[in-house]
């Protein structure tokens, strides 16, 4: 987030697109909520289904899905039209401009209705709303950038704050919610292919020689393989261990049929983790992992703020932190650590310039936002409040491009994933608590119109079949996806809804397409999942 | 800034602020059923009645500002009688069943019965005892210990901003629910258990904590789930966690956690943990010791790096491990292994 959750309700106008905020983030929702109810702040919403937001919305605009690039240039578009920008800030602050007016003259609301599927006249609404406001602020999360066009979609989203000069300022800000307790911090950790710790880039000499004289080993320059190129270098050989923390790709990735093969493929699969989950189940040897409430150390959460957990539990039986495990298997290879959580963050605070000012000892008396570049430093609530990171921010004229699923007669329908309130992720946490009562089991959620035609009724045993692969699930009927949509979440392993999707992904970010599939519904023939 | 006098005691208070922040402040206490410091005052229990020295009025502290030159006394014969009075009232709908409630000692009614003597039985018994509503698998509700206080009214309200439950009925049957009684989880309530964790008697109880009996520590950390970092506060009995709040006054997420933050935690205690290193072979699963273990991944490591060179290798960290962990793993990746393929699921 380039803003912090206390600023939320200080904004006028909030856009909120591609999250389920009140299932997803259901604190910082709350904030959201109020600022509707309480502080008389208008909410634009824009998702293909009516998630609980809706309620609060003064404006919800339903695109059909993947058509992300086509409204937000279309709503940049009216901005330019009807001059409602910020000509000081794009004066001082961006650059690229005219090209944008220029290029976006081809997305007028009008034309786009016809890709979008939003009348013009609220489109223009919704702009005008945004834009005339004194602070406005955008949150985004998974259903803008799990789209092979996702990079882009954030270009486009930033097209609009930036035109409309809503960065930089409390409530205002650019606002990705991140879905994960510390995907913020694996990141910041430089856990990425391309990363060092704090961003740093692989491919710059300077960088490596930084990290090479810190480590005393040098730093491959060539840049490593995302999860999803491993998985594919597994299946083709190439790649042939692989030592997995805490994740699930077989039940998490796409394709997951073709996911498990090539794990299969693999001459050693070493997976540390609380439980024999899926993934684990193909490995050669499990590590028994600590949860959050057994160790010490930092997690940073979406906006940006570094926090200190405390052991609470003794951890069961054997089990050791994955930093543990980690520090004796480099011992064993002849590259001695020592897992000690103070120190290794004493350590990145040294390399990662962002996190310079940070240490544990400071962290106890409450969390920091980074950048925090020196000792003492209160840490950054807001950024861009002066200038961005490449100087002037650059408008960036992306084209909208069809998602790669299209419907047709074999496929009529388009699949959309994501979560709900009372499962989290592969489900292996929540499957095991109190929670598992409320939802035992996952369902399709598709319009009743839809059914209708399809003559299914609530409750029906139904095959969903695409291109990749079928499973077998409970129909529930509602008026949350638009016709031709159908939903599913993926917690549930039995479902793995993840084997309908396409390995086909963002070249940018790697990101797969998670929110747009073709598939065909039918009533499933009293066989369980396939 | 304005002065005034709390039994004899000179303050000097924000005008905006109320008898009792202004009391609470200066240390002396008046005791309080249906005020949260989270949440606009109520003023339903009349527990927190104080007196105006000069005019003898009895003012509600929670909901009355401090006006210059007032005195107030919070303490005297008068008030004790009144606030007898007042849960004597409380006791005549509320069953005196403390030995079998869960709240037990958490329990802020039963703290002021204690306080001012009051057994519960003075007066006759009103209404009749109203079915426990217990539908789902999280929030029990036994609304016949409801005192009306509006805490749950008001949390949903004002700070869920999910306005999901209010008060129906009349008389003895006058009490909190959600609209058109629904079940909590047909309705638009979030099952956040805000509410239950400020229900300052037994009404409200949260039902995966029930028989868990009292922490013996707290434990300020962060949340697990979502990547919002709500503070945390574990309530932890010998190695279990039987419950979690959000207390700590800094905290940006205040009182407020999600149905996952604060019922999802049981997986931590659960018994499918995995407490040895496993070894798949042709027999299942072997359990082996760490040393076993870790030397044998290390030769196959070295294997495969002798012949495959550091490419063959990947490491998947963890969106769930600490950020020291994760650095130490893209460090044990790149300085050890040589290689930067290293990735974690944020694109999941």
């Amino acid at each position: 987030m380039t803003n912090s959750i206390a600023d939320i309700e200080k904004a006028d106008v909030i856009l909120v697109t591609g999250s389920n905020t009140t299932e997803n983030h259901p604190v910082l929702a709350q904030s959201i909520k109020r600022a509707v109810l309480h502080g008389g702040t208008q909410l634009i919403l824009v998702d293909p289904r009516k998630v609980p937001l809706a309620r609060y919305a003064s404006l919800h605009l339903r695109p059909k899905l993947g058509t992300d690039v086509a409204w937000l240039n279309a709503m940049a578009r009216v901005v330019l039209r009807e001059s409602l920008q910020d000509t000081k800030f794009v004066a001082k602050r961006t650059e690229g401009v005219d090209e944008l007016a220029a290029f976006l003259e081809r997305y007028e609301p009008e034309a786009m209705e016809r890709i979008t599927g939003i009348p013009a006249g609220v489109l223009t609404q919704a702009a005008r709303l945004y834009a005339r406001a004194n602070r406005a602020s955008i949150f985004y999360a998974m259903g803008i950038t799990q789209h092979q066009q996702g990079t882009d979609n954030v270009r486009a989203v930033a097209n609009l704050a930036m035109l409309c000069g809503h960065l930089g300022k409390p409530g205002t800000g650019v606002n990705p919610l991140r879905g994960q307790n510390n995907v913020q911090g694996a990141c910041d950790m430089g856990a990425l292919p391309a990363f060092l710790p704090g961003y740093q880039r692989v491919d710059s000499a300077e960088v490596r020689a930084k990290f090479s004289g810190a480590w005393g080993r040098d730093i491959s320059a060539a840049r490593g393989l995302t999860i999803g190129e491993m998985i594919e270098a597994a299946g083709a050989g190439k790649l042939r261990a692989l030592l997995v923390f805490g994740e699930n790709p077989v039940v998490t990735e796409p394709d997951s049929d073709g996911t498990a093969r090539a794990l299969d493929a693999l001459e050693m699969l070493v997976v540390q983790d609380l439980f024999l989950t899926e993934t684990a189940q193909m490995a050669h040897f499990v590590l028994p992992g600590r949860s959050f409430a057994e160790k010490d150390g930092t997690f940073t959460s979406t906006e940006r703020r570094v926090q200190k957990l405390r052991r609470a539990v003794e951890a069961p039986g054997e089990a050791w932190a994955d930093g543990e495990s980690v520090c004796r298997l480099s011992a064993l290879l002849g590259y001695p650590m020592i897992y000690e959580p103070a120190e290794a963050m004493r350590e990145i605070a040294e390399l990662t310039p962002s996190y310079a000012g940070i240490d544990h000892a400071r962290l106890e008396k409450g969390g920091i936002q980074w950048p925090c570049p020196q000792a003492g430093h209160p840490g950054t609530p807001i950024l861009h409040t002066d200038g961005f990171t490449r100087g002037k921010g650059a408008f960036a004229c992306v084209e909208y491009k069809p998602p790669a699923e299209k419907t047709g007669k074999r496929y009529p329908l388009l699949l959309t994933t994501g979560r709900t309130r009372y499962a989290y992720h592969a489900g292996s946490m929540t499957v095991r608590t109190a929670l598992a009562a409320m939802q035992r089991q996952g369902c399709l959620e598709m319009n009743p119109a839809d059914a209708e035609l399809l003559a299914l009724a609530d409750g029906d045993l139904v095959r969903v079949e695409s291109q990749r692969g079928a499973l077998t699930t409970r129909l529930c009927l509602s008026a949350r996806s638009p016709q031709g949509v159908v939903f599913m979440s993926f917690h549930f392993p039995e479902e793995r809804v993840n084997r309908l999707i396409s390995p086909a992904f963002d070249p940018q970010s790697g990101i797969p397409e998670y929110k747009v599939t073709a598939v065909k519904v039918a009533l499933a023939g009293g066989e369980a999942s396939a | 800034m304005v002065s005034l006098r709390v039994n004899g005691k000179s303050l000097s208070a924000k005008g905006a602020s109320t008898i009792l922040e202004s009391a609470r402040k200066a240390g002396i206490d008046i005791p309080t059923l249906c005020y949260h410091p989270a949440l606009p005052p109520g003023g339903a229990c009349r527990i927190c009645l104080v007196e105006e020295e000069s005019t003898g009025r009895l003012l509600t502290a929670c909901n009355t500002r401090v006006e210059g030159g007032m005195s107030i006394l919070t303490d005297t014969q008068r008030i004790s009688t009144a606030r007898q009075r007042m849960l004597e009232l409380i006791f005549a709908r509320h069953p005196v069943d403390c030995t079998i409630c869960e709240a037990a000692n958490t329990c802020r009614l039963r703290l002021y019965a204690a306080r001012y003597g009051v057994s519960g039985g003075e007066l006759p018994r009103r209404g009749e005892l109203l079915p426990i509503t217990d539908a789902n698998s999280l929030i029990h509700r036994d609304y016949s210990k409801c005192i009306g206080c509006g805490i749950c009214v008001r949390a949903c309200g004002e700070v869920q901003g999910a306005a999901a439950v209010e008060f129906i009925g009349s008389g003895p049957r006058y009490r909190p629910a959600a609209t058109f009684d629904h079940p909590l989880d047909a309705s638009e309530c979030e099952l956040c258990g805000l509410c239950v964790s400020l229900c300052p008697v037994g009404a409200l109880m949260e039902k995966p904590s029930i028989h868990h009996g009292l922490e013996t520590r707290r434990v300020d950390t962060v949340c697990p789930y979502c990547g919002c970092g709500c503070d945390l506060e574990l309530r932890v009995a010998g190695e279990r966690i039987i419950g979690a709040r959000a207390e700590a006054p800094a905290a940006w997420n205040g009182v407020s956690l999600c149905a996952k933050g604060r019922y999802g935690l049981g997986f931590v205690n659960h018994p499918d943990r995995l407490g040895k290193p496993l070894e798949r072979t042709a027999e299942g699963w072997q359990e082996r010791s760490w040393d076993w273990a870790l030397e044998a991944i290390a030769e196959r490591l070295r294997r495969i790096l002798d012949e495959s060179g550091p490419s063959a290798v990947g490491i998947l960290a963890s969106a769930k491990s600490t950020n020291e962990e994760n650095y130490l793993m893209q460090k044990f990746a790149r300085a050890a292994l040589g290689t930067n393929n290293v990735d974690h699921c944020a694109r999941l």
